[in-house]
């Protein structure tokens, strides 16, 4: 077992090189460069040439990734193009902020998800099953900033219920920054419980209907041993996975409610940088995406492969 | 005979019309329109009146004629990227299946690095070097959301690959282009429907999620995504702008939702992963 999840971890590094060399080679494939990004139309081909060795964009791309790679792992994204600051600097509290925004949906999303999500497969095709694909199929459908402007008109305008502005301030206390960030929070969770719960109810469906379960029904258990004792253990491995792809998904889901509710994060500065032709900060925010997304994903394989069952049984060499 | 399985359940007639009704809008809108597209009729942000259903937006275009026109930029967007999705993703997941096994590779290992990274991060990339005309937006999304179709196409193609007549099409001589086009295509099609309404719904919510953040659709165009960006200011003053053109997209991807959720249901297959990014 711990040579499957040395390898899951080893692709999971691999995979990350491999995005870093795409997010690079994205903006070296394309036509332009970032000085003709910078000088817009007013280039010509003097001050593009000035430009570029400024920039030192003459030197050939491996040795400009290379560099550019290695300073990134060392925390170190350059300068903004447009302010000549410390992308570092800048995005390190943006960073914290997004985290947190994401670990809240994520506290309130995951038991609740989870939780209705076998609720509903027990009780397949009965009311509250039927209820929850539902409201959790217009949860899917509804883009995240109909809901989030909904919010803001109804419980933050019209009833003074919470701030509309997700305005946080790196003095405020823990408190006052969870009554804040409310409604984000909330938005967000709706939108990934909703996937979470249809994902979740299909997987234990899926076990519900495999040969072993039918036998322990024929056994004549009891429907909640069945699911608790037989059920559960083998959809364990599939439910995981579904958190962490859903988690995955909220770490994308958060740039638009950061838009939406002017909440100072990764998202809304990488927004910013794309709206600014930015790209160091493009890249840098990119990479930080692109990081947690295959952290996410690696760590659903190891915790896979960790809470199956069958294959913990390998370990033994039976 | 008629199979009671196969006829469409109510949910599927509420999604059909919604999505047909949507459709007429769309085609017919300078008829159905108040007024035009881009014309200043009032004040700004002004509220529900009988002349102006909708109100009037940030500078005092009536709204319910720009959520009408709107349909016809937004939909009309991702319905031509999904096209081109589809094309791009079914050629290549055909080509990936039949072509051998260093195509395969080839392929398969670029689209996973592709879909390691969210995709929404990745058109962000590729806009900020680009900028965001209209044909590189549907371009762009075009490419990425067709990862998805390959992946699709590849293993749908894959067995039917290994059936009886595509072997006898190979004995008999035939062209690799014959063989993806004549002998595996119709067939994989089927399967392939109901993620069309998928990534349909996906591309659809992207399109209007880019626009929102002011990297889609640009202005002079009315598009629901770009109207909520625009209107969202009006809500911290107590008005319902931006609502507007916003459940105009809640709607939509419902109605489409609902049919995919049918035609699914006949499949069985599991539904529920239309959106993740």
């Amino acid at each position: 077992m711990l040579r499957i999840i040395a390898v899951r971890v080893v692709l999971g590094l691999l995979t990350l090189l491999g995005v870093s060399i795409l997010i690079f080679a994205a903006t070296e494939i394309l036509p332009g460069d970032v000085c003709t990004a910078i000088q817009g139309q007013g280039a010509t081909p003097d001050t593009l040439r000035v430009c570029r060795i400024e920039l030192g964009l003459d030197r050939p791309s491996y040795v400009r990734y290379t560099e550019w790679f290695f300073n990134a792992l060392h925390g170190d994204f350059g300068l903004s193009l447009t302010n000549k600051r410390d992308i570092l600097k800048s995005i390190s509290p943006k960073f914290v902020n997004t985290l947190f925004l994401a670990g809240y949906a994520a506290l309130i999303a995951v038991p609740l998800a989870v939780g209705l999500g076998i609720l509903a497969a027990i009780n397949e095709g009965k009311w509250i099953d039927k209820v929850a694909n539902i409201v959790s199929l217009a949860a899917i459908s509804v883009p995240e900033f109909f809901i989030g402007y909904l919010f803001i008109l109804f419980l933050a305008v019209r009833n003074h219920w919470f701030p509309s502005l997700s305005t946080v301030f790196s003095d405020m206390s823990f408190g006052e920054r969870v009554y804040v960030t409310a409604l984000p929070a909330v938005t967000l969770t709706l939108l990934v419980t909703a996937h979470m719960l249809r994902m979740t109810r299909s997987s234990v469906l899926a076990i519900m209907s495999q040969p072993y379960i039918e036998m322990a029904f024929l056994k004549g258990l009891a429907r909640a041993r069945v699911i608790m004792v037989h059920a559960l253990p083998n959809a364990a491995a599939p439910i995981i996975t579904v958190i962490a792809l859903n988690l995955a998904y909220l770490v994308v889901g958060v740039v638009v409610i950061e838009r939406v509710f002017t909440y100072p994060g990764v998202g809304a500065f990488m927004i910013d940088g794309v709206s600014k032709r930015d790209l160091p900060v493009v890249q840098a925010g990119g990479l930080v995406f692109a990081g947690a997304f295959v952290l996410l994903n690696t760590v659903a394989d190891v915790l896979g492969v960790l809470v199956n069952p069958r294959l913990r049984r390998a370990k033994t060499g039976t | 005979m008629i199979n009671r399985r196969y006829w469409p359940t109510v949910t599927a007639w509420i999604g059909a019309a919604i999505v047909a009704a949507f459709i007429v809008i769309a085609i017919f809108a300078p008829w159905i329109a108040p007024f035009g597209e881009s014309q200043s009729v009032g004040e700004t942000w002004q509220p529900s009146t009988n002349t102006y259903w909708l109100g009037t937006d940030n500078i005092g275009r009536d709204i319910l004629s720009r959520v009408i026109y709107g349909a016809r930029t937004t939909i009309g967007v991702a319905l031509v990227t999904t096209v081109l999705s589809f094309m791009i993703g079914i050629t290549t997941g055909l080509l990936a299946a039949v072509g051998g096994p260093a195509i395969d590779q080839v392929l398969s290992r670029l689209v996973d690095v592709i879909l390691s990274i969210p995709l929404l991060i990745f058109a962000l990339i590729i806009l900020s070097m680009m900028g965001s005309s209209l044909i590189t937006l549907v371009l762009t999304i075009a490419v990425l959301d067709s990862t998805r179709v390959f992946r699709l196409a590849r293993s749908v193609a894959q067995n039917i690959v290994v059936l009886e007549y595509v072997e006898a099409a190979r004995l008999r001589g035939e062209g690799l282009p014959w063989i993806i086009f004549r002998e595996i295509l119709p067939n994989a099609l089927p399967p392939m429907i109901s993620e069309f309404g998928l990534r349909f719904c996906f591309n659809f919510l992207f399109v209007a999620g880019l626009s929102f953040l002011g990297l889609g659709i640009q202005p002079p165009l009315a598009d629901w995504g770009g109207m909520v960006r625009e209107n969202g200011g009006a809500v911290f003053g107590g008005k319902a702008a931006p609502l507007w053109p916003a459940l105009a997209i809640a709607l939509m991807t419902v109605g489409v939702n609902l049919v995919v959720d049918w035609i699914l249901s006949m499949n069985a297959r599991p539904s529920g992963a239309s959106a993740e990014m």
